[in-house]
């Protein structure tokens, strides 16, 4: 076997060898994480982030990963989608409106259940 | 030739020699540069390539550029298996030892503050996909073509709806997962869905995190993510390391730069 296999069952060595790794895990590490410094040779900032998304964008654009609902990274820590929030804005509105309106319609029952 | 220091990471003394056939960047084999109690991992680089020209054409070429990511892995996982590294980002070069030495007392605070928060850690990967759906199979004999404007949308909204649903199903199941896993982890991130062209992946990407566990508990971590790939249904649970806890040494100028322009903006 000549292709690193994802690991499988067994019992990780913690010292051992990262396994299982593409090289996209591996540009994601050593082009977006570790440490930044600026060295004496001063290009790696902003041309390694422009690397970084155009590595992204090969295939799926943004956009793209936004119309499959995949954006949830953009807002971390609650792991909601932006969608899925919009989404429900959408519906709220809807049924903010159509109460709205039933209420226009029957002004009389509205006033009655009112205490 | 003229050379350049390429540096890897920075370490404590290590208590253990590195591997004697390792290379770094260009084949070269790396060597620790001592430093009032830190070491910087560093070997030398052509100038051509990493002068900043030459940096800026290369990166531009993928299979320079993987191979380049792949030799700097390579020295950080070999490191890796007997220490704690903070691994630098790629192509941090200096022009020589001297500036390298000038930069670690420089960053030593820095550097003595990570190395202690992440001693004995090492950062998983834990990667979800969907599986691609079949295409739907088409039944045989009759002609599968709509018959009408009416029909065609309401098949066209059918699938958009199944599409919806596995995406929500993947996405349930990649936040209980994650919230299951933090659980068992010191400190969490999630990284943007990666690009399948570079990966070689099949399906949508819906999760993308990395972990940082002690190593004394990843035996119980990786048990965990092993346990969970069998609730999956059709999506797909990778695990990837032990990492250098890549996504976890950030520290410095960089961060507190994001720090201003990732908050909520309006």
């Amino acid at each position: 076997m000549t292709t690193p296999a994802p690991r499988s069952g067994g019992f990780p060595d913690p010292y051992g060898h990262s396994s299982g790794a593409n090289l996209a895990d591996i540009l994601e590490r050593v082009l977006d994480k570790g440490i930044v410094i600026a060295g004496d040779i001063r290009i790696n900032l902003l041309d390694i982030e422009l690397l970084t998304v155009k590595l992204r964008l090969i295939v799926a654009s943004v956009d793209k990963a936004k119309e499959m609902g995949i954006d949830w990274w953009e807002s971390d820590p609650a792991l909601s989608s932006r969608a899925r929030r919009d989404e429900l804005t959408r519906e709220n509105a809807e049924l903010r409106e159509r109460l709205a309106r039933l209420e226009e319609l029957e002004p009389g029952r509205v006033r009655k259940e009112a205490p | 030739m003229t050379g350049l220091r390429y540096v890897y990471a920075v370490c404590r003394p290590l208590g253990a020699p590195l591997q004697a056939q390792l290379t770094g960047v260009g084949g070269a084999p790396p060597a620790l540069l001592s430093h009032r109690g830190l070491i910087a991992v560093v070997s030398t680089v052509p100038e051509a390539d990493f002068c900043e020209e030459g940096l800026k054409a290369h990166l531009e070429d993928l299979d320079w550029l993987a191979a380049t990511a792949r030799a700097h892995q390579g020295v950080i996982d070999a490191l890796t298996t007997v220490t704690t590294p903070l691994p630098l980002r790629l192509a941090t070069v200096f022009r020589d030892d001297s500036a390298v030495r000038t930069m670690m007392e420089a960053r030593e605070a820095d550097f003595l503050r990570a190395l202690e928060r992440l001693e004995g850690r090492v950062e998983w990967g834990v990667k979800v996909f969907t599986e691609p759906s079949p295409e739907p199979a088409e039944p045989a004999g009759k002609p599968d073509r709509p018959t009408s404007g009416r029909d065609y949308l309401r098949r066209r909204r059918a699938d958009t709806r199944a599409h919806e649903e596995g995406l929500q199903a993947a996405e349930a199941f990649a936040r209980s997962l994650h919230e299951r896993l933090r659980a068992q982890a010191e400190d969490s991130r999630l990284h943007p869905p990666q690009n399948a062209a570079l990966s070689g992946a099949r399906g949508s990407n819906v999760l993308n995190a990395a972990y940082l566990v002690r190593r004394d508990r990843s035996e119980e971590f990786v048990e965990l993510v092993d346990r969970t790939k069998d609730e999956a249904g059709g999506l797909r649970v990778e695990l990837t390391g032990p990492w250098a806890a890549y996504s976890f040494s950030g520290l410095g100028e960089e961060d507190a730069r994001y720090g201003v322009s990732a908050g909520e903006g309006r």
